[in-house]
Order: structure tokens, then sequence, then C-alpha cells
């Protein structure tokens, strides 16, 4: 016993606060906040426990989710994800992609590039607040007016201002800030490829185009994948950026986080837990695979 | 092989000079002038919110008109500068107070966990890390009701105090998963060695393997750093704008009940922005590190 004591010991003083920590913090929360979704906790008396909460199981789930509102959030969320993505994949790619083969001034390149990750979305949404106004002609200011200058005065609109697509116009910054991060990870990917792959193509008689398309590219699968999940998951939380942008009461531009933010301050307890339940599910969808991807690609 | 420890102090290696040879390095084709305009446009658009945040700082009121949006100052003027200090100063001095020890807490619990679950095979230890990993991917939205409840029967202040706990906690599963991939590098024979000599685990964490830590302790302490630095979600929920971080006073000097005035906001931002900035013009290189350790690699 005290052999046993003294092996298993150490290391478990060392991780069991952490671990004690993770396990309230993370998953116990996580099963207390899904209980409470489960109720009809909607008023600031029934929070401080001056009125009775019944449980209700499904019904704030239901209701959330065949509200015009919430449906109107998840679309915005999609919308915002899919031009994030393609935005971030694009520009992120095609910068490694320039920056791959011996360039001058690449660390410049590079950390001009890859700035504005270092930045909050909150002090990026001053300026963006700013860019993005959606004022046009006369009183044009921010890209209108430099669309105006430039002669490119036809692209003018109304940006987040705009009820159906306003929220794309809000993952522009996004895109921005966060290109240069999956321009890292591609340009990491490029430089881990071992040389001898391109020589042998090259030998084989493939040209640069050849070379990069059927020998390279298909070597940055994983990096792609990490890339989309990273920036996916980022996607599905968005809250900093359109609360400094727009308002959080803004219904063009509203997510479900913004709702969650909405219901809480309102002390609809219920459905603000039950908005944090969809969205842990959501993101559950996307990350649970890719963990027992990495667990399983770790034991090879 | 790439060892954690390259990833960490070479995240992106330097492109080889063979193949196109040195020699095709310097000739001038059409190709490699799109190449160099194309990168020279991207950083002319990256660069355009930097132009307006700084050009807009330093405008008065003579300034305000649409017209003048993009053209440089008529008379530059530091007021405001000054009034954005004035009303971040506070804040700025907060937000240190949180990011220092927090950052420095959950570094070190960070490292202890990442040696442990590296160097020690328990049955289970994979399910442990997933589990641990998966507390990074989570939104906060899916605690937040229970944790704001939480936290006020902890009796700790809101404010400073709340918030250094839960980005220690909430630090935990990234600052782990670094230090357990760089002590997976760490020779075999260093910690066996130890060992033989009759050391401890605890010994053998402290002599041998924290002095080894320095690099992966510059990068998670500039990855915490950075990501306290810039948080809002959580200052939102629990802080106020008379004890709140930066994020707040700079989202309510941005969205004040005045009409904005934008100079003002934006040399707020510039000044919210200058601690992380200086950091990744500094320590570009281990920035960049933690970057791609965050990025979970399979």
């Amino acid at each position: 016993m005290p052999k046993n004591i003294r092996r298993w010991g150490p290391p478990l003083l060392l991780v069991s606060p952490s671990l004690i920590l993770l396990a309230v913090f993370v998953y116990g929360l996580l099963a207390i906040n899904a209980k409470t979704a489960g109720t009809d906790n909607h008023t600031a008396a029934q929070t401080t426990g001056r009125a009775p909460v019944q449980w209700v199981w499904f019904d704030n789930f239901v209701a959330l989710l065949g509200s015009e509102s919430f449906q109107h959030s998840l679309k915005n969320l999609v919308i915002y994800t899919v031009v994030f993505l393609a935005g971030t994949m694009f520009f992120g790619f095609l910068w490694a992609f320039l920056l791959d083969r011996p360039v001058r001034f690449e660390g410049w390149f590079r950390s001009i590039y890859l700035f504005p990750m270092a930045v909050s979305f909150v002090a990026s949404g001053v300026v963006w607040r700013w860019l993005l106004n959606s004022n046009q002609g006369e009183a044009a200011s921010g890209l209108n007016r430099l669309f105006q200058n430039v002669g490119l005065g036809f692209l003018q609109n109304n940006w987040w201002n705009n009820p159906d697509w306003g929220i794309a116009a809000i993952a522009i910054p996004a895109i921005w800030q966060m290109s240069g991060y999956v321009m890292a990870l591609f340009l990491a990917g490029f430089r881990g490829i071992p040389e001898e792959l391109r020589e042998a193509a090259r030998v084989d008689g493939a040209n640069e185009w050849q070379l990069y398309r059927h020998v390279l590219f298909p070597q940055l699968s994983p990096v792609a994948l990490s890339a989309v999940i990273i920036v996916g998951h980022m996607s599905l939380k968005a809250f900093d950026l359109i609360m400094s942008i727009s308002k959080p009461a803004n219904y063009q531009t509203k997510v479900p986080a913004i709702d969650m933010y909405q219901f809480k301050l309102s002390f609809d307890y219920a459905n603000a837990a039950a908005v944090g339940v969809i969205l842990l599910v959501i993101v559950a969808i996307l990350i649970v695979p890719y963990l027992v991807h990495i667990n399983r690609a770790e034991k090879h | 092989m790439a060892t954690a420890y390259d990833s960490l102090t070479e995240p992106i290696k330097a492109a080889p000079r063979t193949g196109g040879g040195t020699a095709g390095r310097d000739r001038v084709t059409p190709g490699r002038i799109a190449k160099y305009a194309l990168l020279l446009l991207f950083v002319v658009i990256v660069l355009i919110p930097v132009y307006v945040l700084l050009v807009t700082s330093f405008k008065g009121t003579g300034d305000a008109d649409p017209s003048r949006a993009w053209s440089l100052p008529q008379v530059w003027t530091l007021e405001n500068w000054s009034g954005a200090w004035a009303a971040l100063q506070a804040p700025l001095w907060r937000t240190i107070a949180l990011v220092v020890p927090s950052s420095l807490i959950s570094a070190i619990l960070g490292s202890m966990n990442g040696f442990v679950l590296a160097r020690w095979r328990f049955p289970g230890a994979d399910i442990i890390f997933t589990l641990i990993l998966f507390g990074m991917f989570i939104p906060y939205q899916a605690v937040m009701i229970p944790l704001v409840q939480l936290m006020l029967n902890s009796g700790i202040p809101s404010g400073v105090p709340t918030l250094i706990v839960l980005h220690v906690i909430y630090g935990l599963p990234i600052t782990t998963l670094i230090f357990r991939n760089y002590y997976q590098s760490v020779p075999n024979e260093l910690v066996e060695a130890a060992r033989v000599d009759g050391a401890g685990m605890l010994r053998t964490y402290w002599s041998v393997v924290l002095p080894i830590s320095v690099p992966s302790f510059v990068v998670v302490l500039i990855w915490q750093f950075t990501s306290a630095w810039n948080d809002f979600l959580f200052a939102v929920f629990f802080s106020s704008s008379r004890n709140g971080p930066v994020t707040i006073a700079l989202n309510n000097l941005a969205n004040g009940a005045m009409l904005t005035d934008y100079g003002i906001s934006m040399s707020g931002a510039l000044l919210a922005s200058l601690p992380t900035l200086l950091v990744y013009v500094l320590l570009g290189k281990y920035f960049i590190g933690g970057l791609m350790s965050g990025s979970v690699k399979g």
C-alpha cells in the first residue's frame, strides 16, 4: 500500500487540482445549465427564489427552435460561419502559397498579415464600425466613401444594416483578423513537407503547378481540417464583434450568443441556458469527431 | 522530424534555398512581378484599418465632415489621445492586474498537468486528456448561467478577482495541451537518468523538467496574456464599467449614449491594443508558436 501511494501519489497531487476544477467548472456546470434549460425559470422572481420553478422538459427548446426570432439567429450564424470560413481559408491559403517559395521580406509580409490577430475584437470593432458605415452618396464615410474616391462607387452598400445579409458584413472584420492565422497554419504545413517530395516530382517531370496541385496540396489536408475546425468553432461563438460593431439589440445581426446575452439581461435564465445547450450541441457535432480522430491518430 | 521544441521556437521553417536555386531567386520574371504586386496589394488592404485608426485619432472637430473621411488631419491634435487616456487609464491598470496573475497561475498549473500527462501513462490517460481538451472548445454560453450564480455565491468579488479565477480555470485546457506536447518531445533518457538517481516525480519535475521548459513557458504566457487581455465575453458577464477591464471601457467609450465620437474611440482602440501589439512585435515567433500548438496537431 505505501508503495502504491509513492507511485501514484505525486502525479495525482500534481494534476488533481486542475482535474477537480475542470470537472466542476466545465462538466458540472454544463450539467446544471442543461437542468436549468429544462425549467420554466423565465423571471427575476423565480431566479431569486420568490416564485416557484417548474420542470418543463423540452418546452424551451421546442419554443426556441420554433420561434422566428431564434431561427433568424441560426440563419445568421450559418451565413456568418460560411462567409468567415470561406474568406479565411481563401486568403490564408493564398498568402501561404505566395510566401511558400523564397520571397524577399518574407518576415515582413508574414508579420503584417498576421498582426490583426493580436488585436481584440472589441478594438477592431471600433474601426470596422467606422469602415462599415452604411451612409452613401454625399454623407458616405468609411469604405463607401473610399469606393467613391477610387471610382468604385457602385460597390457602395449598407453593410451590416442590410436586414438579410447584414451579418455577412460582420464577417469581414473577422476575416481580416483571422486570415493571417490560417496563413501561418498553411505555411507551416508547406514547409513541413519534406524537400525530397518536391525533388522527386521534379525529376518525374512535373511542372511547378502540377507539383503543387498533385503533390503538395494533398499533403495539406490535415492542416486544412485543423484550420476549418479552429475557425469554425470561433465562428460559432461569435459575440464580441457583433457587440462592438452593431448593437446587441440589433435584429439583423443577432446570433445565438447574442440571444443568450439578451435573455440573461432580462432574467430569462431558462431560455439563456437553453440557447447555451443548443450552441454546445452545434459545437460538439463539429468538435467531438475531430477529437476522436486526433486521439486515434496519436495512437499510431 | 520536427519536435515540439522546434514548433515553439521556429514554428514556420525557413524556405529552402534549394530547388529553384539561389540563382533564380533574383531573376525578374512576369510571374515574380505579379507575385510581389499581389503581396503588396494585400499589405495595403490589411493596413487600411491601421491608417484609419491612426489618422482619425489625430483629427479634431474641423475634420468631422464625411468628405474628409480619408484625408489627413487639417490640424493634428492630441485631444483624442488625452481624452482616451483619461477614460482608459484606470481600466488599463485593472487589466494588467488581472492578466499578469492569471497567466502566471495557469502556466504553472498547465506545466504540472502537461508533465504528468506526457510522462505517466495511467489507464484512461487518453480519455482524461480528451475530456480536458473538450473544455477548450466548449462555448462558454453553455456554462454561463450557472457560472454567474456560482461566482455570486462564492463570495469572490466581481471584477478583477473573479476574472482571474475564470481565466485560470478556462485557460487550463490550452496550457495543459501546449506543455504536454512539449514534454512529450523531451528525451526519455533525461527523465530516466533522474529516476535512476533516485529522484521522485516531484524532484524530477522540479530539477530536470522545469529548467528546460523556458520556451514553452514563454509561449503559454504570451498566449494567456493575449487571450485574457482581449477577452470580452467573461468581462461582460462578470464585471462592470466601474471594475472591468479595458475591453469593457473601450466598448462603452465607442458605443456611448452620446453620438459616437470616432476620434476618441479610435485613440482608445489603439491604446487598448498597444500591449498585445508590443508583445507581438517583440516576441512574434513565440506568438506564432502558441498559435501552432493551439491547433492540436494530430
